[in-house]
């Protein structure tokens, strides 16, 4: 149960700066998802918190310890891999004692705790096997077992659910987030899947080409992004492009379009953004924002009806709506669009 | 009955007669293992089985001497207590042979497969296999010319240090065992190389953050995880290495005696080939029962 701190870390692979200037704070008992397209640097951010990598800059700190020219074998941190990256030629049992016997904890003593954290993952019984006949479900949390019964000062995921198929990954979602909280355990946690960063963490750091953009509580991440590729990158967004003109911004067809959000000084070019959501089909009352526009494609996705739409000036729209009624729009219908100004978000571009 | 047949043919659909045109399958195997069996037989099995015969011959079935079957070669080590000296030699080799493979071929395959990447490591490659495709008695020959007293051993030495006398082992077991380990070395590093690199580099890194040092992955990850490689290496390199005799012959001299070198001379020089199959078929079961105990032993230590 520690804070982790990374301050002004910077990595360079040749001429290709993977890491520039990151500064930023794991509170103690916090679960931070660090999300970002491949390529953004997360991966070798979460690296160099667990000293696979040495940054060329910087300092890691671990609790009140300088880690940064500690080896990964002293550091004391608990990993998960993708790949489960279990001991094959061992044990369950031996593979969960494996930090144990490390740390000097060996027969009686290390039986009860692997035991014990078995225990936890709901895997008693499981001491005897040979990884090689779990499922992938139940070899993820043998490797959960193992990096926790070492009582890591961090826990470390790199992608670990992404090799499961998609109802595993929600009970292992479940399954991480209870043992989280249980142990209070500062975790950090890799991953491309958006959706799985918005359910787990309590934080969302959001990486772009090597820098954090934009860190913060999942809902506030996606309501208030505050740049143009965090609003992209997290879920979906329109974009609409204008100038300020007294309070509110002029888009380049003429209409007005009111936000909640601080605007520049009358006359700057301001990028807004609203989620496709947020966005609802006139229904003749009245609304700050409004635009007209065409339906150009309707996709079915079940619960959800997604428009494509068009608007007279060829500006793309896109707007997702409940289904409650079917399909009852089609390619060609002319709409408007209705939403509150309190959703139109000014993002930096 | 014609009615029948187009019942038949509307019941079964016309998937049913297209189903006699396939062989049974046990006809394709065969057809396809033929060739491979065919081959092993002419080539390995006629021969092996003749040495066979020849081990109970009385004499080389050439000379005017009529031949009588006996068992008399198979008491050679018997009869002639000096062969027990000259088979523990040819053993003593082979364990110090493989042991020092065994070593250098795993750290090196270990380097290859976990430091190295793409033209680096294909380059590495060729060198390890360069000594492979050139001449094996010029490549033990060259060592004559490094190890005699005053070779290129001696040279470098007295350049440092003028005053002191050769340390030349040449015509000594070191010698045969060095020129041995040099020969067999690419064996012991190719079955390790493809071993290890087959391991998941995440499970390396667990290891080491779950708090192994180096010396731990590798006694307690890197070779249990590689054993199979390091065991076919071992009989890859054991097996050819009791029975060698150009080795023994040019860097041990007049230590060379092993039993390579003795079944050797029964074919070439005393013309007893009798002799020398049945010596070779000793040897053979020697190396099968310590194969046997080696792989039990091995066995019960990886089911723990």
């Amino acid at each position: 149960m520690t804070n982790v701190k990374v301050d002004t870390v910077a990595k360079t692979y040749g001429s290709t700066k993977v890491l520039t200037d990151i500064s930023t704070e794991f509170v103690e008992g916090s679960f931070t998802s660090l999300l970002g397209p491949s390529g953004s640097g997360k991966t070798t951010l979460l690296r160099i918190i667990a000293g696979f990598i040495k940054p060329d800059e910087g300092v890691v700190m671990i609790g009140n310890n300088d880690v940064t020219n500690i080896p990964v074998w002293g550091r004391n941190i608990g990993m998960m891999f993708q790949s489960y990256a279990l001991f094959p030629h061992m044990t369950i049992a031996q593979n969960v004692a494996f930090g144990l016997e490390r740390r000097g904890i060996k027969g009686a003593a290390a039986r009860k705790e692997v035991d014990r954290a078995l225990e936890m993952v709901r895997l008693p019984g499981f001491a005897d096997r040979m990884p090689k006949q779990l499922s992938g479900g139940q070899q993820q949390r043998v490797a959960l077992a193992r990096a926790m019964v070492i009582k890591p000062s961090v826990l470390l995921l790199d992608e670990p659910l992404s090799a499961l198929d998609r109802r595993l990954r929600q009970e292992m979602q479940v399954e991480l987030l209870r043992i989280q909280r249980e142990s209070g355990l500062t975790t950090i946690f890799v991953t491309h899947d958006q959706e799985e960063a918005l359910t787990l963490a309590d934080t969302v750091a959001i990486l772009d080409k090597g820098r954090i953009v934009q860190t913060g509580k999942p809902a506030t991440v996606y309501e208030r992004p505050t740049t143009r590729f965090a609003a992209e990158f997290l879920g979906d967004s329109n974009f609409l492009e204008g100038k300020v003109e007294g309070g509110a911004v002029r888009l380049a067809s003429g209409t007005v379009v009111r936000t909640a959000s601080t605007l520049p000084a009358n006359g700057s070019d301001v990028t807004l953004a609203v989620r496709p959501e947020k966005m609802t089909i006139s229904s003749g009352g009245s609304h700050a924002n409004r635009l007209e526009a065409r339906i150009t494609t309707v996709i079915y996705a079940g619960p959800v009806l997604s428009y494509l739409l068009e608007t007279p000036d060829g500006m793309a729209v896109k707007l997702f709506a409940q289904n409650k009624d079917g399909v009852v729009l089609k390619q060609g219908d002319t709409i408007s669009l209705d939403w509150s100004p309190e959703h139109t978000i000014a993002v930096a571009s | 009955m014609r009615s029948d047949a187009v019942l038949n043919e509307a019941v079964r659909g016309p998937s049913g007669p297209r189903k006699h045109r396939m062989l049974p399958s046990w006809v394709a195997t065969t057809a396809l293992l033929l060739p491979t069996y065919a081959w092993l037989t002419l080539a390995v099995l006629l021969p092996l089985l003749t040495m066979f015969v020849f081990s109970f011959m009385s004499a080389t079935p050439m000379g005017k001497a009529p031949i009588t079957f006996t068992l008399k070669h198979y008491r050679a080590f018997i009869d002639q207590p000096y062969l027990l000296n000259i088979g523990w030699t040819s053993l003593v080799i082979g364990f110090w042979t493989t042991l020092l493979c065994a070593i250098f071929g795993f750290l090196a395959a270990v380097a290859l497969a976990r430091a190295t990447v793409g033209r680096m490591r294909e380059t590495l490659l060729i060198l390890i296999l360069l000594p492979f495709w050139t001449n094996g008695l010029v490549r033990v020959f060259s060592w004559t010319m490094v190890l005699r007293e005053n070779g290129f051993l001696d040279n470098v030495l007295h350049m440092v240090s003028a005053d002191t006398g050769s340390i030349s082992f040449l015509y000594t077991r070191y010698a045969i065992v060095l020129g041995l380990v040099h020969g067999y070395l690419p064996y012991m590093i190719l079955t390790c190389y493809i071993a290890l690199v087959t391991i998941d580099d995440a499970i390396i890194e667990a290891a080491a953050s779950l708090g192994a040092r180096w010396w731990t992955i590798l006694f307690r990850i890197l070779i249990p995880m590689a054993a199979p490689g390091l065991i076919s290496g071992a009989v890859l390199t054991f097996v050819p290495v009791i029975g060698s005799f150009m080795e023994p012959r040019i860097l041990g001299g007049k230590v060379g005696v092993t039993m390579g070198t003795v079944i050797e001379d029964q074919f070439t020089q005393a013309f007893n080939w009798p002799l020398g199959a049945a010596l070779s078929f000793t040897l053979l079961a020697v190396v099968l029962a310590i194969f046997a105990t080696f792989s039990g032993v091995l066995r019960r230590g990886a089911a723990a």
